[in-house]
């Protein structure tokens, strides 16, 4: 993002401004000209979905503050109120609603892209890492934004999740009372919720903004997972990979959408209608999908330390994917068993998701033990022996000869 | 041997989803009788004539139970709802005497409801309206049919018809008032009745409808099934007061955006048909 003034634009304003702060230049080198790979496929619109979706959290986000009220006693009637009183408010809690299901949705979609092809690879190191703590940090936003509207799996999610920290030995009680700001979940919980939930999707576009200067410095990786040799390799982002990123975000938009309007709360759980009540407990505690596979993790270990230790490890264990996974070859396309493996974990992941959803117990929970142990063995053990023991298929010599290969 | 690997794995994948599918089908509740109200599916709109019914109902029986916290009078003659003409509101409001204040002098005072007003509770708090119901005080209706989940079907069944049909709030409450039976093996408890569709089958509800305990303006005959789908209905309408709303601009949305979509899609091919991908 170096490069100075190097353009000549025609209009003169643009010249003006331009000769003292760059912007011009910068978006034409980073966002029209910037060479990107020739090959890319669909799978590679889910970054620019993604960031769509903060997009709207944000909007959405930013105009329900307008209208919510952060109080134990008011928060839920002032949720019914954006619903029922204010312009179109049903719209944009039910937008923010499923945005937050259908941006995770992208995300992981992202994510298990970047698994596939190998993009955690030298030299995208720092771009995955930054990955995983928007992923963290995505989490944290969603875990407190859901506990806003203050309805019963709203305050009983506060209640399990905050729990979890006691876990940790001598300070645990005191980290989770001065998580609640009390001693128990209520209004002060409730408003630093609040605050932080306000908070983070500001530090999420700062960060994304680090993930693309960090993806800007090499380069898009690509589906066979082999480095630009030449110009012949890539084309202009604009209008090829810009007009083919708004194409795959109208098709996204238009599934969530769907949502929206046909069947809003759908992704959500009944009972979360029902105001927060203290002294009634609901008969399942479920967090939304996109933290079943966590939440499975964590129960499927007896101890409850041990499981608070395995669900953050799931997380922490991305960091280091990089230096776990030896083989030189980026692509599966080029690694035929670690494929199967890859797609043994996906499977793995869905079936973490169903198993968060059952009861602990019985069938469910020796199901949710097998998947929790092959997820970390895909990590620890299946990528780490495969990378010296497999031998990958010959590939293509450039980007270019790949793509005629396929005519 | 890859191959072998792989089919293995999906049989024994297979087994674990029939072995895990007996401990779930197994519940304290029944399955909500299936109706086919008018306001499901993408086009689905409220029935006026039921809306209105269902009010009477409601009005009539259930308010001296239950609170609708979140209906105001004036919601009665809006657009998307029972539609009553806003005379028709007005003197439905006026029906009621809301506590207001203070005045000048500081005197909290009663006066006749107005469009503006809330629908009043029955009860003043929570411990009264326990008081009066052997302990058990009965819910808020305005979100009743969000906050109630119909169907108990296992996991692989529910996400898809869920999908369809929605999480059978309607059809829940439906039953629910409809569905008192005698309990099995003649077994009584003090202050509950019997009901299978109630999770736990014991309700503290007594059974609310009894046939003609209102008298439809409409002449429709006012049988417990018909009445039990019209508050049905009406407790819909109250929980999702912008469902119409909700599908028109929704239709609008998804037809231009599918258009954009369309063109968009020959934008991108136009533009790759130039290099070789
Ligand atoms: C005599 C008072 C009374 C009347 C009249 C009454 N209810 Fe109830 N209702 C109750 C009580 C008490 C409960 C709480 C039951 C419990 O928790 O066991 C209840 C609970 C309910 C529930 C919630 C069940 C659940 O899943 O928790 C619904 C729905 C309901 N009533 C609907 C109605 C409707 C509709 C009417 C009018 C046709 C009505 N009730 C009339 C007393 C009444
Ligand atoms: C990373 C982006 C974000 C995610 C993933 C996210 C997630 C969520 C979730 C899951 C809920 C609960 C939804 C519900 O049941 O209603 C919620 C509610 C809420 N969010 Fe966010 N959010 C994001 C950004 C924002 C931003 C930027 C703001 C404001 C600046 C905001 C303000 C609110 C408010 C006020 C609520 C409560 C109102 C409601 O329940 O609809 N959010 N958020």
């Amino acid at each position: 993002m170096s490069s100075h003034a190097s353009y000549e634009f025609s209009n003169p304003v643009v010249r003006w401004i331009d000769s003292r702060l760059p912007v011009f230049s910068l978006m034409k080198a980073q966002a029209m000209d910037f060479p990107t790979p020739r090959n890319l496929n669909y799978w590679w619109t889910f970054g620019g979905i993604a960031a769509t979706m903060l997009v709207i959290q944000l909007i959405t986000g930013i105009v329900l503050v307008m209208h919510f009220t952060p109080h134990v006693d008011l928060a839920f009637d002032s949720v019914e109120k954006i619903m029922r009183d204010v312009n179109y408010g049903w719209l944009l809690r039910w937008l923010h609603a499923n945005g937050a299901a259908f941006f995770f949705l992208a995300v992981y979609i992202h994510i298990f892209r970047g698994l596939y092809y190998g993009s955690y690879k030298a030299p995208r190191e720092i771009l995955w890492m930054i990955g995983v703590i928007i992923l963290i940090a995505m989490m944290a936003t969603a875990f407190m934004g859901y506990v806003l509207p203050w309805g019963q799996m709203s305050y009983w999610a506060a209640v399990v999740i905050t729990n979890l920290f006691s876990a940790i030995p001598v300070v645990g009680e005191t980290i989770v009372q001065w998580l609640w700001g009390g001693f128990s979940v209520d209004n002060p919980t409730l408003q630093r919720f609040f605050s932080l939930h306000y908070l983070l999707p500001f530090v999420l576009a700062a960060l994304v903004f680090l993930h693309i200067w960090a993806l800007h410095v090499p380069g898009n990786n690509n589906p066979d997972g082999i480095d630009v040799k030449s110009e012949q390799d890539t084309l202009p982002f604009h209008p090829y990979y810009t007009m083919k990123d708004l194409f795959a975000i109208l098709v996204f938009l238009l599934v969530y959408l769907a949502f929206v309007f046909y069947s809003p709360w759908y992704m959500g759980h009944a009972i979360n209608f029902v105001k927060a009540n203290p002294l009634v407990t609901p008969a399942h505690i479920v967090p939304e999908w996109y933290f079943l596979p966590q939440y499975a993790m964590l129960r499927a270990v007896p101890d409850k330390l041990g499981g608070v230790i395995v669900m953050f490890a799931s997380l922490i264990i991305l960091f280091f994917l990089p230096w776990l996974d030896r083989s030189k070859v980026r692509s599966l396309r080029y690694r035929p068993v670690t494929r199967i493996f890859f797609w043994l974990f996906a499977i793995t992941c869905v079936v973490l998701g169903i198993a968060g959803a059952q009861p602990a117990e019985g069938v469910w929970l020796l199901v949710a033990r097998i998947a929790t142990i092959y997820y970390f063995a895909y990590f620890l053990v299946i990528l780490p022996l495969l990378g010296k023991l497999e031998k990958p298929k010959p590939m293509p010599a450039s980007i270019t000869e790949a793509v005629m290969q396929k005519h | 041997m890859k191959n072998r690997i792989v089919r293995m794995l999906a049989v024994a994948g297979l087994g674990l989803g029939l072995l895990a599918a007996p401990a779930q089908a197994a519940g304290l509740q029944e399955n909500a009788e299936e109706h086919a109200f008018s306001f499901e599916g993408p086009f689905g709109q409220f029935d006026r004539a039921q809306l209105q019914r269902g009010w009477e109902v409601f009005r009539q029986v259930c308010s001296s139970c239950h609170s609708l916290n979140y209906l105001r009078f004036r919601n009665l003659a809006e657009p998307g709802g029972p539609e009553f003409t806003v005379e028709q509101a007005k003197a439905f409001a006026s029906q009621y005497d809301i506590t207001d204040g203070p005045d000048e002098n500081g005197e909290m005072f009663t006066r006749p409801g107005r469009l503006s007003d809330a629908f009043p509770a029955p009860y003043p708090n929570e411990q009264a309206a326990k008081a009066a119901n052997n302990g058990a005080a009965p819910p808020d209706l305005s979100l009743i049919v969000k906050g109630r989940e119909g169907w108990y079907y296992p996991w692989y069944i529910s996400p898809v018809l869920k999908l369809f049909k929605g999480n059978g709030g309607p059809e829940y409450v439906r039953s629910l008032l409809s569905g008192y039976t005698d309990p099995p093996h003649g077994e009584e408890r003090e202050g509950l009745n019997y009901n299978p569709y109630f999770p736990g089958h014991w309700i503290a509800m007594p059974p609310p409808l009894s046939d003609d305990a209102v008298e439809y303006k409409d002449g429709t005959p006012a049988t417990v099934k018909q009445m039990a789908t019209d508050v049905a209905a009406f407790l819909a309408w109250v929980a999702m007061p912008k469902m119409e709303e909700r599908k028109r601009i929704g239709l609008m949305t998804m037809l231009y955006l599918g258009l954009f979509t369309l063109l968009m899609y020959l934008v991108k091919r136009a533009i790759w048909s130039r290099v070789e991908h």
